[in-house]
């Protein structure tokens, strides 16, 4: 796999098809990082094994990234997803980007554009794991009182670094609700309401968006179980919703038949 | 001249609940969930063992993530501002790492030196560092890079080495330490022929700081901190896992007429930290907020405040979602 990369990553680089190649390469001690490659001689660089898991999705939005040029990105299925849903929401056009897709199984995917992104994503739709299922059945098995006080108590160790909006693709907003201040609709200072709306008014805007990466779960220096969230409304929409190739919470129909959305 | 005495085993539990009863808040480190943090303890059994550094530094007890400056209340064309909210009970901080013991000369350089911060005074002034020395590293840890050592006693009051048999070698190093020592002088025996050295991690140094801190303004206009930066996501991480970053914030929150002012925690690596009104940021890509961060520490306050704003606890490295590796970030400057 990680040969076909590295061909795929020289020719597209070789061509002129693309400025720079996001991928996974070696970082310090037992890591790996994120690397931007420009030259076709570095793509021997580029690595993909089972610690390559963050979601490279961020970085397709990040204003630094973009000024290189054209990209093209290493994407396992949440990299996949994350960029069907960035196009869902015109972050990018056709011809903005070229995909190095792989599939769960392991293989070289073709998508040569984001219809065929959306046609993938569409067939592998988002599942919760049977694993993921468990924690959230725990979570349930709890009186509300309970889950409150855990909820409590996870987050009173947030100390609003941000990282959970930072590393997230889909929290690519130039400027976040918590950081419109007339008026000031979420409490900024980390403490106790401060924490909780924050973590609450992100779950709600990745209703319908979130595509289950976990990467908000690993940048968290406190190690908040962020993901159980977002989780449990990947969870209600599925029951609610269905999978639904309109993003459930996302959509917005000016047909709606709801007064309230219009 | 530091005082050596010697701290039995089971003395420092006793320690700790002499402290208690007399009123004072005792903060350790304490695992949970994967984690270790600074939290109130009653006992020393408490403690977190085997852990190299903790997840976030002490910072909180003496420059709170977020904490109250004043309250006020608004009324037709007046502001009445209320008392100061009253000093917490004393605090005795144990098992600070010398690194972090090392970063309140940084804290109170920026706090106390040009202005006298009274909200940060009363709190520094209020609490005791009995630091820990480290019997072990990691891949992070470059205290001997930056001055330091995983002994040093410098920002400890009282300084502990666990030495044969769990026993602890006790450094009185300031009055602060005399004092609380003074507390339970029955606790403090004297001191034998202790080899403090044989129970020190060994942190080898991998870097020239002061080779560093020369080649810094050179680089100022560089292509590294490009490089460096390209992955950055531009959290705040670094920044509040950090015993020396001392930037803040300030937020009023009111409710009708009555507010509260707030100092909370801010980081450089965002990109509202420079913003101005007008909408220009001086500092709008993410490369010159790096070269800030390394600038800051490593140039600015040891030219300014004559300490270096980096202690090489690694724990921006050891938390950064994206490998931002200070150590190897700084070698590679020193290379250039």
């Amino acid at each position: 796999m990680q040969d076909k990369i590295r061909q795929k990553a020289r020719e597209l680089l070789s061509s002129g098809a693309v400025k720079v190649v996001i991928g996974y390469g070696e970082g310090t001690g037992s890591r790996v990082r994120a690397l931007f490659i420009q030259r076709p001689e570095d793509a021997d660089r580029l690595i993909m094994d089972e610690r390559c898991v963050q979601n490279l999705a961020v970085y397709l939005t990040k204003h630094e990234v973009r000024a290189i040029g054209k990209p093209a990105i290493v994407a396992k299925m949440p990299v996949i997803r994350s960029i069907n849903h960035l196009a869902y929401e015109e972050q990018f056009n056709e011809g903005d980007i070229a995909v190095i897709g792989i599939s769960d199984s392991d293989e070289l995917v073709d998508l040569p554009d984001l219809t065929s992104v959306r046609e993938y994503a569409a067939k592998n739709p988002l599942l919760l794991t049977a694993e993921e299922r468990a924690e959230l059945d725990k979570l349930e098995t709890m009186t509300r009182e309970e889950r409150w006080n855990y909820w409590l108590e996870e987050l009173s160790n947030c100390i609003k670094c941000y990282a959970c909006r930072a590393s997230c693709p889909m929290c690519y907003c130039p400027r976040c609700t918590v950081e419109v201040n007339q008026p000031q609709w979420i409490s900024v200072p980390a403490h106790e309401i401060g924490n909780v709306e924050w973590h609450i008014m992100r779950a709600m805007h990745l209703a319908g968006r979130c595509v289950n990466c976990g990467e908000c779960t690993r940048a968290c220096p406190v190690k908040i179980p962020l993901r159980l969230l977002n989780q449990r409304i990947i969870a209600d929409i599925a029951v609610n919703f269905g999978q639904s190739e309109d993003y459930a919470l996302a959509a917005f129909n000016p047909n709606d038949k709801e007064d309230f959305i219009r | 001249m530091i005082d050596k005495k010697l701290l039995q085993k089971g003395s420092l539990d006793e320690l700790v609940k002499k402290l208690k009863s007399g009123g004072t808040r005792v903060f350790a480190p304490v695992e949970k969930g994967g984690k270790v943090l600074f939290d109130e303890v009653d006992s020393a059994a408490a403690m977190a063992r085997d852990y190299v550094q903790t997840t976030l530094s002490a910072k909180d007890v003496i420059l709170p993530r977020c904490e109250e400056m004043m309250r006020f209340t608004t009324g037709q064309g007046t502001v009445t501002m209320e008392k100061a909210p009253d000093l917490p009970p004393p605090a005795v901080v144990l098992g600070v790492r010398p690194c972090d013991a090392r970063s309140i000369a940084v804290v109170n350089a920026v706090y106390l030196k040009d202005y006298n911060d009274a909200l940060y005074k009363s709190k520094i002034d209020n609490t005791t560092i009995v630091g820990i020395s480290c019997a072990k590293c990691d891949e992070y840890c470059f205290c001997t890079s930056v001055n330091g050592s995983p002994g040093d006693t410098e920002g400890s009051d009282i300084l502990l080495t666990e030495v044969d048999g769990g026993n602890y070698l006790a450094e009185i190093v300031t009055e602060k330490g005399k004092a609380l020592a003074a507390m339970a002088p029955e606790l403090f025996t004297a001191a034998g022929s202790e080899d403090k050295a044989k129970h020190l991690a060994d942190v080898k140094v991998q870097f020239d700081l002061k080779a560093v801190e020369k080649k810094l303004p050179g680089v100022f206009d560089g292509e590294v901190w490009i490089t460096q930066s390209l992955r950055c996501i531009g959290c705040g991480t670094c920044s509040y896992v950090c015993p020396a970053c001392t930037c803040f914030d300030i937020q009023d929150e009111t409710d009708g007429n009555r507010g509260v002012r707030l100092r909370c925690w801010d980081s450089c690596g965002f990109g509202q930290f420079t913003l101005h009104t007008s909408g220009h940021n001086p500092r709008e890509v993410q490369s010159q907020r790096w070269r800030q961060r390394i600038m800051h520490k490593f140039s600015y306050q040891p030219d300014q405040l004559q300490v270096t704003g980096c202690v090489g606890c690694g724990r921006c490295s050891r938390a950064c979602p994206v490998d931002m590796n200070i150590l190897q970030h700084i070698k590679d400057i020193e290379a250039q």
